[in-house]
């Protein structure tokens, strides 16, 4: 599906924005950038966008996430998310939680992935949004997926589609936004380290890096569930169960 | 989706059955001869209650809504006159499975959002299983047993399979191993019930014509305090396989061809029923094979029609009520796959993918290193039993380490008591010693998914090798450059004789 570039994309390139300061680990935490405004780009797969005629869609979710990519391809199951041999880590405690975020993505293959997500040693990730190809998260039920990602400090991942049962975890969790592409083929197109944009409200991506812009499908009723950090968290907020137990 | 768009263009082009693609358009006289039959007696214990009226609501009037096996049991799960793909429903669940890599998380988020002292919803419901990382020195995956022991102990969990004495497996009568299994062989697999577990190859349960699907923590942990959960209905994809199964095919080579055919994410989100003469055929292990693995087409159930197999397997092992449904002959189906099993060939899955699919025959060249034999989906008594088959036809030494790792405590008697057929009353066990494979390992999920490093028959170093599991990932059995060629125990039997990839029919024609 990766076309050779267009006129349009060179357009797009000329039109955007310049990259913005690199991002520092403040980022990459649970804070929410400043809204995020853009001129009107030229998107040769999406068409002329504007914040206005994007934000269409019912989503009331407007986050926004700032920072570099980490890129891989179609087909990324849970066991090279996180290996079966870290399961034994329990994520409801926090001090193995945490210890989960180090193993993210460690079952990549090395050869096909030499920038590691983790560097060795940290707990957290440099890269605040994960672009992915089809059937992102196939595989295992194993929580520790989703979890993995957030506890690095991932916020979103941008794929073409997904297993259900990642999707589900994801959003039962809050721990990251599972966010769908309108188009196949921007895996390809990204390069890990590029600086990226995930607008919610606008239900886009936007690389600064290359230029280009990715229309999101709307992330919907899911949103404001992983906004509010999950379905027991989201469900005490809108006063579906008792708002807390003594624990 | 795009991406189904592409992979189901590919499938087709590889692929030379008959198949029909058209949406919502049944085929009523291919549907299977169970459907709709309720005049059938089922074979069902009533033991605690008086016998129910034969017919559910939703199965009879005039102005039912046609439903699937699978919306059915969705339906009567959520108090539901009809259901339509889509639609989201709180269902009641009847079975709630966890074990010991995914319990002790799932109880993290039961205490911390309903309570330190909170109970579970109802405590002979849930069955919890320890069977991952049992025979280990790992002192997390250790304490995680130990975790679900106090918790159960706490709650009186009436169905917990407990492990202590991990130096001996048989020293501890209550221990079973893999949970799938576990849950079939001890009577928790029931037509038309909800089983959720937080295991993806919960799936595997779809074989007694139930809903059965694989959880999170967090979804688990809410289930084990309310007993609901909120599920989606799926589509339901029909796979129709048809013919005489040959005598050189078994499950596993079924459901390889069928991923082959649809890709690892042909049934996303979708429900898949098997039917047709040769399912009808198939023993209830094969057809746990079959469901066991349709979550790697991205499955989110898979479901055989229950049937006399199913009622005389389930015999004896629960004193449950339970009442099978089937598809309406109107139900309408996502689409529909049909297969002439009678010509189908012996497969494998390729690494890195469960659907990268070849003929055994065309990897005759593809020298491996190791042979492993086990799993929920390919380490069940049957599997065993088709690899004695092969060596016991061959007379001939395995060329190759040989790693049997049975699924169950049950599974791992049988091996040592159960004459082979035409082996003039041979147990496997000896039929495997003569073979010169390993001694039958202590059951457990074993090295199907790596595990901790001094885990049985882990790939610590990058090799080749065949193996009767799931999944063929990077990594998945241990070393990230180890590869997986995934197969029926017939081909990883006739492959552990020759120490490459073979077709079983060299040694069973």
């Amino acid at each position: 599906m990766a076309a050779a570039p267009t006129a349009a994309a060179t357009v797009a390139s000329t039109a955007v924005l310049a990259p913005r300061p690199a991002p520092t680990s403040a980022f990459l935490r649970r804070t929410q950038a400043t809204s995020h405004r853009h001129p009107i780009l030229k998107c040769r797969r999406a068409g002329t966008l504007t914040p206005a005629a994007a934000a269409g869609g019912s989503s009331p979710s407007s986050a926004v996430f700032h920072g570099e990519v980490f890129v891989v391809g179609d087909n990324i199951d849970t066991d090279q998310i996180i290996p079966a041999e870290h399961l034994t880590l329990v994520p409801s405690k926090p001090d193995e939680y945490r210890k989960l975020g180090s193993f993210a993505f460690a079952g990549l293959p090395t050869a096909a992935y030499p920038t590691p997500f983790v560097d060795p040693g940290e707990e957290s990730t440099r890269y605040a949004v994960i672009v992915g190809g089809a059937n992102f998260g196939c595989g295992s039920s194993r929580e520790h997926a989703p979890v993995a990602l957030g506890a690095a400090g991932a916020r979103a991942v941008v794929a073409e589609s997904y297993a259900r049962i990642f999707f589900r975890n994801s959003v039962a969790t809050g721990e990251v936004y599972p966010l769908e592409l309108h188009d196949a083929g921007a895996w390809k197109e990204c390069k890990t380290g590029d600086v990226v944009t995930v607008d919610l409200g606008n239900s886009v991506l936007i690389n600064h890096t290359s230029g280009k812009e990715y229309k999101l499908k709307p992330i919907g009723d899911a949103g404001p569930v992983i906004e509010a950090g999950g379905i027991f968290a989201y469900a005490r907020k809108t006063g579906m169960i008792a708002s807390k137990a003594a624990a | 989706m795009s991406s189904s768009v592409s992979a189901a263009a590919k499938a087709s082009a590889a692929f030379a059955h008959k198949k029909e693609l058209a949406a919502a358009a049944p085929a009523p006289t291919q549907h299977r001869a169970g459907s709709g039959r309720r005049s059938k007696p089922c074979r069902v214990r009533a033991v605690a209650s008086p016998a129910r009226a034969p017919r559910a609501p939703a199965s009879t009037g005039s102005v039912k809504t046609a439903m699937t096996m699978t919306e059915k049991i969705l339906a009567r799960a959520s108090e539901r006159a009809g259901l339509e793909p889509g639609e989201n429903v709180w269902v009641d669940v009847d079975v709630l499975m966890t074990h010991d890599v995914c319990g002790p998380g799932t109880i993290g988020i039961f205490k911390k959002e309903f309570g330190e002292d909170a109970k579970v919803w109802d405590r002979e419901k849930v069955v919890i299983i320890p069977d991952h990382y049992i025979f280990t020195n790992d002192e997390r995956a250790n304490r995680n047993v130990d975790i679900l022991r106090d918790f159960c102990m706490e709650q009186n969990i009436k169905y917990f399979y407990d492990i202590k004495d991990l130096s001996n497996f048989k020293a501890n009568p209550d221990y079973k191993g893999v949970c799938h299994v576990a849950l079939a062989q001890e009577g928790h697999c029931r037509p038309g019930e909800v089983l959720l577990g937080t295991d993806s190859h919960t799936c595997n349960a779809g074989a007694f014509g139930q809903f059965a699907t694989g959880i999170g923590n967090t979804d688990a942990g809410f289930v084990l305090g309310t007993g609901k959960a909120l599920l989606k209905v799926p589509p339901t994809i029909r796979f129709v396989l048809d013919g005489e199964m040959p005598p050189y095919l078994l499950a596993k080579d079924l459901i390889l061809q069928i991923i082959g055919e649809i890709s690892v994410s042909g049934a996303t989100y979708k429900s898949m029923e098997f039917v047709g003469s040769t399912i009808e055929s198939l023993n209830m292990e094969e057809r746990m094979t079959l469901c066991n693995m349709v979550v790697e087409a991205g499955g989110k159930n898979g479901v055989v029609p229950a049937d006399e197999t199913t009622f005389k397997y389930l015999e004896g092992k629960t004193s449950v009520d339970y009442e099978p449904v089937y598809s309406d002959a109107q139900a309408r189906f996502f689409s529909d796959y049909r297969f002439d099993v009678s010509k189908l060939e012996p497969v494998v899955a390729k690494p890195h993918s469960p659907d990268n699919r070849a003929l055994a025959r065309e990897c005759k060249d593809v020298k491996i290193d190791r042979v492993y034999i086990g799993s929920c989906t390919g380490g069940k008594t049957e599997d065993f039993l088709a690899a004695a088959k092969v060596f016991l036809a061959s007379g001939k030494k395995v060329k190759v380490p040989t790693f049997l790792v049975p699924a169950t405590q049950k599974v791992w008697m049988d091996l040592y008591s159960l004459p082979v057929p035409g082996s003039g009353g041979k147990t496997c066990s000896q039929i495997f010693e003569e073979a010169g494979c390993d001694t039958p390992a202590s059951p457990s999920c074993g090295a199907c998914l790596g595990g901790p490093r001094d885990t049985y028959a882990r790939m610590n170093e990058p090799m080749v090798c065949v193996s009767t599991t799931n999944r063929n990932f990077p990594g998945r059995m241990g070393h990230k450059e180890g590869q997986i060629y995934l197969a029926s125990p017939y081909t990883a039997a006739a492959s552990a004789l020759t120490g490459y990839v073979t077709d079983p029919r060299d040694f069973l024609m």
